[in-house]
């Protein structure tokens, strides 16, 4: 019991905070925001006796009228598996927030609070076998609806999830390689922390001519360690989450609506949901390797909880800046968002084979480039010191 | 050791009731009225002519194909990444031989044409 009670408050804060607020507020923002960037007014109609609230009451309306609609299943479809595939797709979504950790490691006495749910220590390893399974839900939903036009998204959907997982892969290897490590805490840790912009020229014994600028530095957050790694990992968990620009297996204007074609009601919904979750798990995710998870730019963990200590006592100052972490985590995530918001809103879909060409020819080399770049530097710097 | 898993069974199992809860109100709160044009699947309204549940040419195998080649090539990084600065010069060269191999192999597929759509 004393192992599964805090789990359990875990899961049900993240699965609150993520699917709960985050995915039907994310409904809102896709439809403020993109009007907003096309010049309309965008959702304002859905009310209570008269109170729109900016057109928050939206995502209420949704629920309500996917739920109260009629679940159509085309004849000759699989019944079954057709209505297994919503389930497929939308439970990993929401299970990839396992591993993700939304504050750091604290101290209360003798009790160490660990805000993740899952601390596995493969846990990116985890993310990945997790969301390939989503893969699975979008293929059985084009067989099942015995529908040419679905039949056609779930093999787009497949070629192209299949090869972004390979790019996505190998894109964080770099991030591996600089923090040691798989594990989104052990990440997150090593991002609380900062380093010198010329400290390498030390070994030189440059960096006194420098001036105050030997001692400028920098969070030692992974998007400053590894710029193309995240740029290369935005795109492919991206394309993996088959949103525009690269919603090809939907494909609205050429195979009507793709794999999910012949689902109405709820189990459109799930499709739906599942789709917003995932915005919120790439978010989530980049913000653990790339954004430095929950630290505070230049302000340790340590020079926080010592900060205020002399103020409120030990208890107080390690909860108070629990909050604090919490409350930054979050912050950073919803920045991510509006991002993906933003490139989707942007971009045009490309042409499918230009799809598979920046996976294959462009990102693939790259991903491996980069690898070896990276190697190379770390040995360098690792050989300077010795 | 197992302990570390309870929370990726529990989050799992919360997903499960959460979707299947939202199926079920579904199926009892959603209407029924089916007859036979409804039940067709939707084909811009034309009748269906060829059923999808035919033989049909897949391309996408050769993508497939490269993506188990590429993924064990993936996987593979992982816990060799982990360990790098401990493996040091040994290592990137081990490594490097290894890239060089399968680079060679995604020059050749390039070449013979299985990455042209």
């Amino acid at each position: 019991m004393e192992v599964l009670l805090p789990v359990v408050l875990k899961t049900l804060f993240i699965i609150g905070v993520a699917v709960g607020a985050f995915a039907p507020v994310i409904t809102w923002i896709e439809r403020k925001q993109s009007a907003v960037m096309q010049d309309r007014i965008g959702a304002n109609r859905a009310d209570i006796a008269g109170i729109t609230v900016l057109g928050l009451l939206h995502p209420l309306a949704d629920v309500i009228k996917l739920l109260t609609k009629e679940d159509v299943v085309p004849a000759g479809a699989n019944r079954v598996m057709h209505m297994l595939a919503p389930v497929i797709a939308a439970v990993p979504a929401i299970a990839s927030f396992a591993v993700i950790p939304y504050g750091g490691i604290y101290q209360f006495g003798d009790t160490t609070v660990n805000l993740v749910v899952a601390d596995l220590d493969w846990g990116l390893l985890y993310v990945f076998a997790i969301a390939s399974i989503a893969t699975y839900g979008t293929v059985i939903a084009g067989w099942a609806s015995n529908n040419n036009w679905s039949l056609l998204g779930s093999l787009r959907a497949s070629a192209q999830m299949i090869s972004y997982e390979v790019t996505m892969g190998l894109s964080v290897v770099g991030v591996f390689m600089v923090f040691q490590t798989l594990r989104l805490t052990d990440m997150g840790v090593a991002q609380d922390s900062t380093f010198r912009i010329f400290g390498f020229l030390e070994h030189f014994g440059l960096v006194e001519s420098l001036g105050f600028l030997g001692h400028l530095t920098l969070p030692s957050w992974g998007i400053l360690l590894q710029p193309l790694g995240f740029i290369m990992f935005l795109t492919c968990v991206m394309a993996e989450n088959k949103r525009a620009p690269f919603d090809l297996p939907e494909g609205e204007s050429e195979i009507i609506a793709g794999y999910f074609l012949e689902y109405s009601g709820m189990r459109f919904g799930l499709f739906y949901m599942s789709e917003f979750i995932e915005v919120v798990v790439i978010a989530a995710l980049m913000t653990a390797i790339f954004l430095g998870g929950w630290s505070i730019p230049w302000l340790s963990q340590a020079d926080i909880i010592g900060g205020i200590t002399p103020v409120f006592g030990a208890g107080v100052a390690t909860a108070l800046c629990m909050v604090l972490h919490v409350v930054t985590f979050f912050v950073k995530v919803i920045v991510m968002i509006w991002l993906q918001m933003q490139i989707r809103w942007t971009l045009p879909r490309p042409r499918y084979d230009q799809v598979m060409d920046l996976c294959w020819k462009v990102m693939l080399p790259l991903s491996l480039a980069n690898i070896l770049v990276t190697g190379l530097v770390i040995l360098l710097i690792q050989g300077a010191k010795s | 050791m197992l302990a570390e898993y309870t929370g990726a069974v529990v989050i799992l199992a919360v997903a499960l009731v959460l979707a299947s809860a939202l199926l079920g109100i579904h199926l009892l709160v959603g209407p029924r009225r089916s007859f036979a044009e409804k039940d067709e699947p939707f084909e811009c309204g034309e009748r269906p002519i060829v059923s999808p549940h035919q033989r049909f040419s897949v391309k996408f195998y050769i993508v497939a194909m490269l993506f188990i080649l590429f993924d064990v090539e993936a996987v593979f990084m992982y816990p060799w990444g982990a360990l790098f600065t401990e493996l040091g010069w040994f290592g990137f060269v081990e490594m490097l031989t290894f890239v060089a191999v399968l680079a060679g192999g995604l020059a050749y597929v390039w070449m013979k044409g299985a990455l042209e759509w």
